[in-house]
Formats: structure tokens, C-alpha cells, sequence
């Protein structure tokens, strides 16, 4: 009961906006440190590859990004199913807050991939499972954006927004499975445990390194433009008032 | 230690346009998604601040 109590407290704009506010510098700062971690053991500890040279240095940041275009699609998704079923006013901004930072992640992985694809594949982009859902992906990001912002009505564009990342959810599962389900030019599981034990170790921890690197800047983020929007959607009220009334 | 000196580093094996390609255009996406915000932030505290002395 207690812990039930605490997350009501903190669904509300009023109070989760100054305990955001105290957490976006760790995260921040965790970011940081777990990004310089990863690249130090990406480029200095991580051995070149037998087959792919040093070109294959770009998994350290292709696949992180690439996790948490799909990860962070699921998560707002979840955001406006919370917020449909419980019409809760902070989920819906937590929604709008996280698309942009998916949308680049998406971008990002495709951009990488094509950088990666040129070198290894011969050709920048191909039109394989893989490659095509995740465009899917960056689509459907672009697409949740555009309809919420297309409708003048702030309630029903979250609520069309929250709908349509729903339904395009199933589109995550696909992307992940694509190269078991079809026959893709894209390789399978990005880490060969087949190779020697002290490679996969060291690519391994920079890529996870890198990973949660991507994890904490996501949440530093998108907790700084769920503020920005608490204030923007909020700016009537009075403790809106109050802060901006004190704020230097 | 995978590198001799500093230009075999940036040379990366011959791929370093693929390679500081991808992480630069990363770096730079981050960078300026975090000014985007901080920029968001500031004229939306500009705004509300002048709002409530407007009307207060």
C-alpha cells in the first residue's frame, strides 16, 4: 500500500517536476562516465577483428543505438496504454517526451548501419528485412509525432498518438526477429561466442558499456523535455506560476 | 593496445571514414539535441516569467 501511495504521489506534474529535475544530472552524469568507459574498451582494449579490420569498431555504437530505438519505441507505447487505460495526465507527456529521442536513435541506427553496410555488404542500404522494418520504425516515430502534433485538441492527439504507437508496437517483435524469421543479408546475433573467449568478453562489455551509456542519456533527456512540456501544459496553473514567478 | 602511434588510431585500418563517420554523427546528434533542450528550456522560462509579471 505504502509503495502504491508513493507512485500516485509522483504521478502528478506538480511533484514529479522538481524530483526530475534532481535526477537529470545523475543520469547525465552516469551517461558520460559509461560512454567514456565503453569507448575506452571499444578502441583500446577490444582487438582488432581477424575479418573485419577496424571497421567493425562501429558495433559499439550500431547496435546500442539500435536497441534503444526498439526499446524506447516499446516503452512509449507502454506510456500510452497507461495513459488510455488510467487517463493519467503525466504518461501522456512521458509519450510525446520520449518520441524525438526514439526517432534519432532509429536515424541513428540506420545511419550507422549504412556506414558499417558500404564496407562489409558493398552497398549502403538494401531492401532486406531487417534494414526495412527498422525504416519502419523511424516511420512510425515520425508518424506518432505528426499526428499528435496535426491535431489542435492537445487530449485526443495524445490519445491518437498513444493508439497508433500501440498498434505499431507489433512492428518491435518483427524487427528483432527478422533475421531468424527471413533470409537477410544482415547478420544474426551480433555477438560470436564462438571466438576466442577474451574478444568476445572485451567486445562484449564495450557494447553493453555503450549500451547503458545510451540508456542514461535516454532517461536524462527525455525526463528535461517531459519538464519542458509539464510547464508548457501546465502554464495556467498556479504552481506553474509560482516557479516561473522565482525562476532566474 | 591496438594502436603505434596516434595516426594509425585516426586511420583506422583504412576505414575511417566509416568508423568516425558513424561515432561522429552520433556525437554530434546528441550534442545537439541536449542544445535543443536547453534552448527550449530557457525561452519557455523566459516566457513564463514574463507572463506572470504581465499579469500577475
Amino acid at each position: 500500500m505504502f509503495s502504491l501511495f508513493n507512485w500516485f504521489r509522483y504521478a502528478s506534474p506538480q511533484t514529479f517536476y522538481p524530483l526530475a529535475g534532481r535526477m537529470i544530472p545523475w543520469f547525465a552524469g552516469a551517461a558520460a562516465v559509461f560512454a567514456a568507459a565503453g569507448l575506452y574498451v571499444g578502441f583500446f582494449v577490444a582487438p582488432t577483428d581477424a575479418q573485419q579490420s577496424e571497421v567493425y569498431r562501429v558495433i559499439f555504437i550500431h547496435v546500442p543505438v539500435s536497441w534503444m530505438s526498439m526499446f524506447i519505441y516499446l516503452v512509449m507505447a507502454a506510456w500510452g496504454a497507461i495513459g488510455l487505460a488510467f487517463n493519467t495526465r503525466l504518461s501522456f507527456m512521458m509519450a510525446r517526451s520520449l518520441a524525438p529521442t526514439g526517432a534519432l536513435f532509429a536515424f541513428l541506427s540506420l545511419w550507422t548501419g549504412a556506414l558499417w553496410g558500404r564496407p562489409t555488404w558493398g552497398t549502403w542500404w538494401v531492401w532486406d528485412a531487417r534494414l526495412t522494418s527498422e525504416l519502419i520504425l523511424l516511420f512510425l516515430y515520425l508518424g506518432v509525432m505528426a499526428l499528435q502534433a496535426a491535431i489542435d485538441d492537445q487530449r485526443r492527439g495524445d490519445r491518437a498518438g498513444a493508439l497508433l504507437a500501440i498498434i505499431g508496437a507489433i512492428n518491435v517483435p518483427i524487427i528483432y526477429f527478422s533475421v531468424v524469421w527471413w533470409n537477410t543479408l544482415h547478420q544474426g546475433a551480433s555477438v560470436s561466442l564462438t571466438r576466442a573467449p577474451s574478444m568476445a568478453r572485451a567486445m562484449l562489455a564495450g557494447m553493453l558499456l555503450m549500451s547503458l551509456a545510451c540508456w542514461m542519456y535516454s532517461i536524462a533527456v527525455s525526463l528535461a523535455r517531459a519538464r519542458c512540456i509539464m510547464l508548457e501544459r501546465e502554464r495556467h496553473t498556479a504552481w506553474v506560476g509560482e516557479l516561473a514567478g522565482s525562476a532566474s | 593496445m591496438n594502436w603505434g602511434s596516434p595516426a594509425e588510431f585516426f586511420a583506422m585500418g583504412g576505414y575511417a571514414f566509416y568508423v568516425w563517420g558513424s561515432f561522429g554523427v552520433c556525437m554530434i546528434a546528441v550534442v545537439i539535441e541536449t542544445i535543443l533542450l536547453f534552448r527550449r528550456r530557457t525561452n519557455l522560462l523566459l516566457q513564463l516569467k514574463s507572463e506572470s509579471s504581465g499579469n500577475p
